[in-house]
Parts: C-alpha cells; structure tokens; sequence
C-alpha cells in the first residue's frame, strides 16, 4: 500500500485550504449529518434557485478524505442544476466502489485511491450523503 | 531496555505477521489483546475432542464439556478471587454484563428520587444502561467531576454520593485515559449510604490482579477478549446474596427449576442468569487465557502496562505539536493522543502504512471526548507482548505522520 496513492497532492490542497468552508446566511436547505462510528460531523447548506444550486457553503469537522471530499464536492456542483448535483453525488459513490462516472467529477478524481481503503469509504462519502439528503428533501419545492 | 513479558513470536504468532512491508506492532489491546497459542489451541481441543452440549445429557462427551465448563468458571473465580464459583455469571461480555446488572438490579433497587453515579470518562457501554435505568424509574444520574488531569478525586467523590445514590457505577481504569479510578474508597462512601458499587473491569481485569471483595465491588464486569481470551465470553461477578435477589433478564431453557403452562419457577444462582446453551467453547478459551495471565503473573502485568503507558506518556509528551490526555502517572494500559493540525484518522491511516495499529476515533467514550474538548483521538495501548521497542515505533510513527501532513 502506497500512502502517496490515497493522499493525493489535490487532496491535502484541499484539506489545507477548503473552499466554500462557511455558513451560508440564508440557506434553503441545511443538512447536518455525522458520522456515528468515528464523530465526523458535517453540515450542509445550500441556496436554490429556478432548480439550480446557486451557492453551497459547508461547516465540520473530520478526517482530511471527509474534508477534501466535502471541499471538491462543492466546487463541482456550484451553478449546476439540482439533477446534475444529485447525479454527481451517485455516480461519486459508484466510483469509490469502482463504477467508472459517466460524469466529469473534477478534482473528486483524486479521491480514487479511497476505493481500495474499505473503512475510508464513509469519510468520502458524508457530504455525497448530506447533499442526496438536501435535494431528495428539496425535490417538491422544486417540482412546483 | 523493557523486554515483552513472553515469547512474542512462539505464543503470539500473528503478530510475526509483517503489515504493509513492516514488523506488526499491537498498539491496539484495549480494543481487543491477540491470542496466545495455548487459548487457540484449548479451545481447537474442545472441538475437535469434547464438544457437546453442557448440563443436559449424560454421554461421556457431555460430562467432558460439562465438565470443562465448569472448571472455567472456577478458575475465573478464583482469578478475581470471588466467594465461590457461583458468583461468576457468564455472559458475552462486559456491554452484557453492564445490562443485566441495570435490568436485574437496578430495576428492583431504584426508584423515583433515587441517584446513580457515574464519571465522564466512562464507555458507553457503563452510560447508557443507567440512562436507560433513570428514564425507567424515574432516578437521576449523576457525575462525578473530573480533576485537570482526568483523575478522580476522593473529594469529588464525596461531593456527589450521598444518601440517595443507590448505585455508583465507575471504571476501574479507563480505556482512553488510563487512569486507575479510587474504586475502594467510592465503594466504602456508597456502602455507608446503602448502595452498591458496580465496577467495569474491561481494562483492569486483564491489567491487574483483582481481588473482588478487597476492591469493594459489589458486581464487576469484564471480557474475555481484552484478556487475551476469545470473544463473545465475559462475566458479571456479583456478590452472592445480591445474584440471590436479582431477577433473571434472559428466559427460556437452562435457567429454570419447574415450568408448567403458566407459571416457572427459577434455577439457582449462576443458572437462573444463563438462560440457553452457553458461549462453552468461550469459556474454555477464558479459563486457558487465565491460565496464561497467571502462569506470567498479574503483578508482572500491571507492573509492565503502567511502566509502558508512563514511558508512553513521557515520550509523546516532549514532541512538540502532540497533546496527550490523562495523567502522567499511574498511567495503565492505554494512551490518548492528538497531533496538531492532522485528524486522528489520518493519523491511523500513516501508522497502517507502517505497520503500527492503533485505533482512532471516540472510543465509545463520546462524554469524555466532550469534557476533553475534542471530537476524537488517537489511542495506543500496551499489553504483555508490547516492550520498549514498540514505544519507539509509536514514537518514529508520529514523526513520520508529521512529516507526511506537515510537508
Ligand atoms: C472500559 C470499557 N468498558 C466496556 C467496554 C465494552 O466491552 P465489550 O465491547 O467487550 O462489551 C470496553 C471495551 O470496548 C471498555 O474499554
């Protein structure tokens, strides 16, 4: 096993510098969630605007793969339409289980080396989890 | 230079095992402790030669398992150096034994007004029971204020159990911080008030040599896992006229005396808790981990755990960027740690690379984590196949892990 190979360079980048780290001042949606067996904790907020994310901050703490993962997760889904977040969020965790994505993931890329970690696997996930949670909740309001 | 207390490679062959191109190094006994060949082998013996069911039939197979089973419970009483024999309960370990003393117990012996007593530093599984217990009853629960360095004080003692307590509930020795917990002297408080004292001896049962009545305990609980015996077997000792009055928990076979269509009567005290066909190969296991423990000596052991955590406590300490939690002595058994700035899951992560396995996270003690201000930490424990050398390793370790954050 190969350190370097889970901890890649775009994922200390990320863990160092998180970006969208910050509550959002008047969130449609907010979604906290932990992770029981190690007391990781995030929480999600989201603004959503005409079916799109129009700006996502998040909050927490936890490992540097539940960070970074949080991080990148964010940057990828800012602007997009609520679907394509959603879609983003499963086909991620297909990924880490060896789906290759139909869809361009970003930097989430570097997270491949998680899959052959079986206990990381929930660290890379929590905010995936946060985020299927928000829209699956925000789907009627959409829906109108 | 502070040897392992055994022949690590000729009684505890996995750990020749080599992880991720490196020598395993054990620094995680206070979540399990390895095997040492002779319990594996006892309890392939039983298997192989004398299994069968316990205190039902009467071939030579039954009296041989029977038999075995028996012993085991004789030998673990007379290692905590309980009464008699019947005061051993075999359950499947000590989170088992915590509920059925709160369910048993506590349900007949508290009620509205009363109060239990517990620390912040305890397991969950010596928390939730009693939570339980208060929610049902009515009862209040109350805690024990830790000192600065996570000790127990026997004027924090005094300051919460009184009159009303019915029950104090404490470690021994705690599994993040390594405290050894002043249980005599709160069992002597709680008996002046009429209560009783309940001891969760996970991690001290395996650390020191214990003597039930000379501790003050009323019930102790503990695993045969962490005392390099299997898993699934652990035991609630109780004192006897306690176990007399307690109720049973558990009902169906094995722990009845008569049955008809409404009404049963009980079986006798260890029986009456047992119900079904017990953990037998378990117990076997149990019995020969004891037998290992006493062949090196209990004393020999709680003197080599505390000199490792001590030594322990003193090295992480004078690496800048790295708290350590708890008292710098007596430390037993287990260390908690943080490194500046890395998650203590990243931290774990680095040690697997380098064969060194420690746990992270809140283990089970999420109450503790709040009173220490953290959301977790690293944890390494020190059991009889540990020496110096793994103290290096552990130290080598978080340099390394600074190195790779840090870079
Ligand atoms: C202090 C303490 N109490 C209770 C337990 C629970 O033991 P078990 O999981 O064997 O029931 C543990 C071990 O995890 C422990 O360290």
């Amino acid at each position: 096993m190969n350190l370097d190979e889970l901890y890649r360079e775009t994922i200390l980048d990320h863990n160092q510098t998180p970006r969208n780290r910050r509550d959002l001042e008047n969130p449609t949606k907010t979604v906290g969630l932990l992770n029981p067996t190690c007391g990781d904790q995030i929480k999600l907020d989201l603004q959503l605007d005409h079916g799109k994310v129009t700006d996502v901050g998040f909050t927490g703490h936890g490992c540097s793969i539940s960070m970074a993962s949080a991080s990148m997760m964010t940057e990828a889904i800012k602007g997009k339409p609520v679907e394509e977040a959603l879609a983003l969020a499963r086909h991620f965790k297909a990924f880490l289980t060896g789906t290759p994505s139909p869809v361009e993931l970003g930097d989430l890329e570097a997270l491949k080396g998680v899959s052959q970690f079986p206990s990381r696997v929930k660290c890379a996930t929590l905010a995936h989890n946060a985020l299927e949670k928000a829209l699956m909740e925000s789907e009627p309001d959409h829906n109108r | 230079m502070i040897k392992p207390l055994v022949d690590v490679a000729q009684d505890f062959p996995i750990l020749n095992r080599r992880i991720n191109g490196h020598r395993l190094v054990w620094l995680d006994s206070a979540a399990t402790s390895q095997k040492p060949e002779s319990v594996i082998q006892t309890m392939d013996r039983f298997y192989h030669e004398s299994n069968a069911n316990v205190l039902r039939s009467v071939h030579t197979l039954a009296d041989e398992a029977t038999t075995a089973f028996t012993d085991a419970r004789v030998k673990t009483a007379q290692f905590i150096r309980a009464g008699r024999p019947e005061e051993v309960i075999f359950t499947r370990g000590t989170t088992e034994s915590l509920n059925l003393v709160a369910r048993g117990y506590g349900d007949q012996a508290v009620n509205s007004g009363d109060e239990i007593v517990l620390s912040p530093m305890e397991h969950h599984s010596n928390i939730i029971p009693w939570q339980q217990l208060a929610r049902r009853t009515g009862a209040t629960l109350r805690y024990v204020e830790l000192a600065q360095d996570g000790t127990i004080t026997i004027d924090a003692l005094e300051r919460v159990i009184g009159p009303r307590t019915r029950i104090v509930a404490l470690s021994r020795i705690s599994n993040v911080l390594g405290t050894i917990n002043p249980i005599t002297e709160a069992a002597a408080m709680v008996h002046q008030h009429g209560g009783v004292m309940v001891v969760d001896g996970a991690q001290s049962v395996p650390h020191e040599a214990t003597a039930v009545r000379e501790l003050g305990a009323d019930f102790l609980a503990f695993s045969g896992h962490k005392m390099c015996g299997p898993t699934g077997i652990g035991v609630l000792y109780g004192r006897m006229e306690l176990l007399e009055a307690m109720e049973p928990v558990m009902f169906g076979g094995e722990m009845i005396s008569y049955v008809d269509q409404e009404t049963a009567t009980w079986a006798e005290v260890p029986q009456k808790f047992e119900g079904g066909t017990p953990n037998i190969a378990g117990a076997v296991g149990l019995g020969a981990a004891i037998d290992y423990l006493a062949g090196v000596g209990m004393d020999a052991i709680h003197e080599h755990s505390r000199t490792l955590g001590e030594l322990a406590f003193e090295t992480l300490k004078s690496i800048p960027g790295v708290a350590v939690y708890g008292p710098a002595r007596p430390h037993a058994a287990a260390l908690a740690f943080n490194i500046d700035g890395v998650h203590p899951h990243d931290v774990a992560q680095v040690f697997d690379s380098l064969g060194v396995a420690i746990r992270a996270g809140h283990h089970c003690a999420q109450p503790l984590m709040h009173w220490l201000g953290v959301g977790s930490t690293a944890r390494a424990s020190f059991y009889l196949y540990n020496g110096q050398d793994d103290v290096s390793v552990l130290k080598e370790a978080i340099l390394e892990t600074k190195r790779f954050f840090q870079r």
